[in-house]
């Protein structure tokens, strides 16, 4: 099948994945055009260009700072260390669950799935001050444990399917070539399954990361310190009511971009392959 | 508190280990981090064994670095805690700190609050105890302070009546007590552009005459024709919109005369239709507006060079014969019911209430000061802004304004837009208001519900009991133990921080107010929740913001975007799969980047490309009509369903193309070549291909993500109230935005917002259950044909 395509097949292949590119960064060049630009006339205009070019907006997001503390430093280092231990934890508690779930048969496993992809449908609003008492109640309020852990435990029902899928994928004859050999079911698990399943994994972490690194109205609502904020937190109050302050919103965001732009990156190659063996069963 | 010391005992056994102060700590996370990632970069190490114990020592690097960071919570002295809302780094929040370095009884710490957040951060907090001691709020909250115990009286922090203006006191007194120190009032002005207006006309109609008489292009008058500023010109009609004992006022002779006047206006060409603060702010800034009506937070965005103004009271309506009576509201220092029992928090608001503090705001964030005692400033802007502050009335701080806003501006914007007359138009304002504000359905006795739980309880049990009895069932569960230790933990995290918030948060939509906490209006209702929304609150069952019509809405809005979705991901994946394809890494990076940034950043960057004025797509028309020499006018997106829906749409469709191409990607993989290159030997063409082979192939592998992208798609919260907000009308909300207005804009009905939650939830429950039923069917169907055939063979 691998036969040359026309030159006009393939003029109209690039043509069109060159629109979809075009849709596809448009969005994204109005904020880099809006964050180096100076001041510039309120106008409406089509291509997103910069004018007056400038990084002040730049430096001033990032070099903001209170008494000493290089506040933007220290958000910037809040969100991703909350968001890589909320991927790590969230992993973790979801690997062996996953793997029970591909492998064992056991009562209460149809009533779990499905209670699992039950908390997806369910809308956050109201549960929110039910947590708030509760993380009260564990003395985890005004932490940044108790926002991993609440990342977390949310991340855990989607990164379930994922895993339990990407496990079912595996071919069970290795782990059981493994047992007859003398390994425990546990090793088998830690040894056999488990590197075998990494792309899922590493894409799993991957939407684990994200979910907590985008994440606003919990960090807002749990933190009460400015030094443990993160960087959605910080964003936002650059765009008020009867303050919009664009530019260092759009300095602000691309910043923000770049650590989940370079792990998508890094993540491609898996992506394919890892999303594909963890489709949703319910 | 004994909590922290508890903590922090528990922790002191990591703590020892790790180095003590910040900075240290941080330069060594720095470098475990730096040593983690220089790993990327080098080439990867040859044998598997090598490789996995260098993974697992940057693993181990990784998990110390991040307890090192997380656990040590920033601990403090105990000080006085501040919330305000001035966050953005602006010159109130500089004139806030200023003011700060002079309080000397006490350690202060400030937390800077985006503004949305203050009000829910202080409800949730004020349950537990652990809110601020002072916060500075806006006078017209207190209502919904006062409601859920937030705020306490200041008692001595308040200086007493003769040290400031007496209506800055009149705003904060409540029931014999006062209830904050007044800082600053705000209320609009007239801001007059001197290149334009050499003479200011005595009365509104006398600027709305000017119009043609400026350059083409420049807007006679400028301002956001919603309640906030249209209260001015009601106020002229001497009307109230929210009267003294909580009803509906902006109804009647007086409001349709002010309705009428600012249509008037509109028809003119005087006015443009909408224009929102920064439409506002920059056709003044540049040159294009003569007249605009703001408040001083315009003229700390306007700069001292370039621009010529001033700065003078609202003129008067010759319809009235009175003047504009703008709504005042007075920026007040608050204390919390743990802040009012302590001195020097007490100390602490009469500090921020002080002469120098005022002195302070004044000099640095150019603030009004409600201060008897503090001279009137040299400025003539602020003089300007002072005497107005004198012709102002306060805004309404009863609680019932919170049902005001979005029925009022509605209105106005149905009005002015002359999409209904006046009347019309305030009638069924009116009639939104009172839904909101109709009495609280009678308790229910919870007896018949619990019996009802009881017997669904007891039916369980029986039936478990009686599996157990048989013995297998025992049996069966033995063997399942050790599955039971993979599991636990999940379970334990699941159950603890989602599900039972979950179910609480349910149980809430049997009650009035919310279900723990704030229990001043808790109330056991068992099903008048549900009854309420699913007759519509008693109105027509079709009108906008009924559930059916929602309903609607959402499963509209949720079809069209799993339609795009699919179609478009579907298609560039099978364009990205061609064999011979050359660029195709760089086009699969690029075609993912809407999924990787944060979506809260697009949305708002795609509301913005829709804006009216200024947005990508009125340049395209203008660029059209330059091209063409055509006459298309701008388009208002959110003016109407379609075009508002259809902004609500393209953005989410950009959102959520990627995943389902990379999903479609992966199983694109799966498609066996030589099933199609059997079909191609076959005689089947191309397209006969894609349908017959392709697409069924790659079908089974695709349907998980769909059904999960369509309970998504139909939550999708955050697009829907980022981009159209809900505009027009309230049209394009969907359920989710709908439960969180009760929940947040609508005097904080937690119990409606909880049964929306519910129903969504059987919803998309029910959904599920279908979707799995229809395809056992399916597969039963096919297993049954299977005999047939084989029977038949």
């Amino acid at each position: 099948m691998n036969r040359k395509p026309s030159l006009l097949e393939s003029v109209g292949t690039h043509l069109a994945l060159m629109a979809a590119v075009a849709f596809s960064l448009y969005p994204i060049l109005w904020v880099i055009s809006i964050a180096f630009s100076g001041k510039r006339p309120p106008e409406a205009r089509v291509l997103p260009v910069i004018t007056d070019a400038t990084t002040a907006h730049l430096t001033n997001v990032v070099s903001s700072s209170r008494e000493g503390t290089w506040l933007f430093g220290q958000q910037f280092a809040n969100s991703l260390a909350v968001s890589l231990a909320t991927a790590l934890v969230g992993v973790l508690i979801a690997i062996p669950t996953a793997y029970a779930l591909a492998r064992f048969r056991f009562v209460g496993k149809e009533t779990g799935v499905r209670t699992l992809l039950a908390t997806q449908m369910f809308p956050t609003v109201a549960s929110a001050i039910p947590l708030y008492l509760l993380l009260f109640k564990l003395g985890l309020l005004n932490s940044r444990t108790g926002l991993v852990l609440c990342y977390a435990s949310t991340s855990v029902p989607f990164a379930i399917f994922q895993l339990r899928a990407a496990f079912e994928a595996i071919p069970i004859d290795l782990e059981e070539a493994a047992m007859v050999d003398g390994a425990t079911r546990f090793q088998a698990f830690l040894k056999v399954a488990l590197p075998a399943a990494r792309p899922a994994i590493a894409v799993t972490a991957l939407f684990a990361f994200m979910s907590a690194y985008n994440e606003y109205v919990l960090a807002v609502t749990l933190l009460s310190k400015e030094e443990m904020f993160t960087l959605p937190v910080l964003l936002k109050s650059f765009i008020g009511e009867y303050k919009q302050d664009w530019e260092r919103f759009a300095a602000g965001s691309l910043v923000v971009s770049v650590p989940v732009m370079a792990l998508f990156y890094v993540a491609q190659r898996h992506l394919v392959s890892g999303l594909t063996s963890g489709g949703v069963k319910g | 508190m004994s909590r922290s010391r508890a903590r922090a005992r528990l922790f002191s056994r990591w703590g020892r280990k790790r180095p003590q102060t910040p900075a240290l700590r941080d330069a060594r996370s720095a470098r475990a981090l730096a040593r983690l990632f220089s790993r990327w970069g080098r080439k990867r190490p040859q044998t598997p064994a090598l490789r996995d114990a260098r993974s697992a020592r940057a693993f181990a690097v990784l998990v110390a670095a991040l307890i090192a960071f997380l656990f040590p919570e920033i601990a403090y002295a105990k000080k006085l805690v501040l919330w305000h809302a001035y966050a953005g780094g602006g010159d109130e929040e500089k004139a806030l700190l200023e003011i700060l370095k002079g309080f000397k009884d006490a350690e202060v710490e400030v937390l800077a609050l985006p503004g949305e957040a203050l009000d829910p951060k202080l409800a949730s907090a004020s349950l537990v105890g652990e809110g601020p001691d002072v916060f500075i709020a806006e006078h017209q909250h207190l209502g919904e302070y006062r409601a859920r115990k937030i705020v306490g009286p200041v008692g001595d922090a308040f200086e007493g009546d003769a040290a400031f203006v007496a209506l800055a006191v009149s705003a904060l007194r409540e029931d014999g007590q006062t209830w904050g120190v007044p800082l600053s009032p705000k209320c609009v002005a007239l801001f007059v552009n001197d290149d334009l207006v050499k003479k200011t006309p005595v009365d509104l109609e006398g600027i709305a005459e000017m119009t043609g008489s400026f350059p083409s292009g420049v807007f006679t008058l400028v301002y956001d024709p919603r309640t906030y500023t249209h209260a001015a010109f009601f106020g002229a009609f001497g009307g109230e919109v929210l009267t003294k004992d909580d009803q509906w006022g902006f109804i009647g002779p007086g409001a349709e005369a002010s309705l009428a006047l600012a249509r008037d206006l509109v028809v003119k060409g005087a006015v443009p239709e909408a224009a929102e603060y920064n439409l506002l702010k920059e056709l003044f800034k540049a040159g294009k507006a003569a007249f605009v009506i703001s408040g001083p937070w315009l003229q700390a965005e306007l700069g001292t060079k370039g621009l010529r103004y001033h700065v003078e009271v609202l003129p008067r309506i010759r319809a009235a014969g009175q003047p504009m009576r703008p709504w005042v509201t007075v920026e007040s220092a608050m204390l919390t019911k743990e802040g009012a029992v302590k001195p020097e928090a007490r100390a602490l608001a009469r500090w921020l209430g002080g002469r120098e503090a005022a002195q302070t705001r004044a000099r640095v964030a150019r603030m009004l000061s409600v201060r008897a005692d503090v001279e009137m400033p040299e400025d003539p802007s602020l003089r300007a802004f002072t005497e107005q502050v004198r012709l102002a009335q306060p805004m309404p701080a009863s609680r019932a304004m919170q049902a005001v806003w979005d029925p009022a501006d509605r209105a106005l914007i149905k009005a002015l837009s002359g999409n209904a007359p006046p009347d019309v138009a305030l009638a069924e304002a009116k009639r939104r208001f009172d839904m909101v504000r109709r009495p609280l359905p009678p308790p229910a006795s919870p007896t018949p519900y619990i019996v009802i739980v009881g017997v669904t309880l007891l039916g369980l049990v029986f039936t478990w009991l009686r599996g157990a009895k048989k013995g297998d069932f025992t049996a069966e569960v033995k063997k399942s133990l050790p599955a039971y230790k993979y599991v636990l933990h999940s379970v334990i995290a699941v159950g603890a921080l989602v599900i039972a918030p979950l179910v609480v948060g349910a149980a809430t939509s049997l009650f009035t107010g919310n279900l723990v906490g704030d229990t001043g209006e808790r109330r056991f209702v068992g099903l008048a929740n549900f009854i309420d929304i699913l007759t519509a609150q008693g109105g027509a069952l079709l009108a906008t913001g009924s559930f059916y019509v929602v309903l609607l809405v959402t499963l509209l809005w949720t079809f069209a975007n799993l339609f795009f979705h699919v179609v478009i991901g579907v298609s560039l994946a099978l364009l990205l799969s061609k064999p011979m394809l050359r660029l195709k890494a760089m086009y699969r990076v690029l075609l993912i980047v809407p999924w990787a940034v944060p979506s809260y950043i697009t949305a708002l960057v795609w509301q913005g490309m829709f804006h009216r004025q200024f947005g990508a797509l009125t340049g395209l028309i203008h660029a059209i009509n330059g091209l063409l020499g055509t006459d298309v006018q701008p388009i208002s997106m959110f003016a109407r369903f379609s075009t508002a829906f259809t902004a609500n749409l393209s953005t989410n469709v950009w959102l959520g193309f990627p995943f389902m191409m990379v999903v479609t990607l992966g199983a694109l993989t799966g498609v066996s070549q030589d099933v199609l290159e059997a079909a191609e030997v076959d005689g089947a063409t191309r397209w006969q291909r894609l349908w017959r082979v392709t697409l069924p192939m790659i079908r089974p592998v695709l349907a998980p993500s769909i059904t999960l992208g369509a309970i998504w798609t139909f939550n999708m919260f955050n697009v829907v109230n980022l981009v159209s907000g809900g505009q027009p009308d309230g049209s394009t909300n969907i359920l989710v935005t709908e439960a969180y207005a009760w929940a947040f804009t609508r005097e904080a009905k937690y119990g409606y917002a909880a049964a929306y939650s519910v129903l969504i939830f059987f919803m998309l429950f029910g959904f599920t259950r279908w979707d799995d039923w229809r395809k056992a069917r399916a597969t039963a169907r096919e297993v049954a044909a299977l005999k047939v055939k084989e029977a038949a063979t």
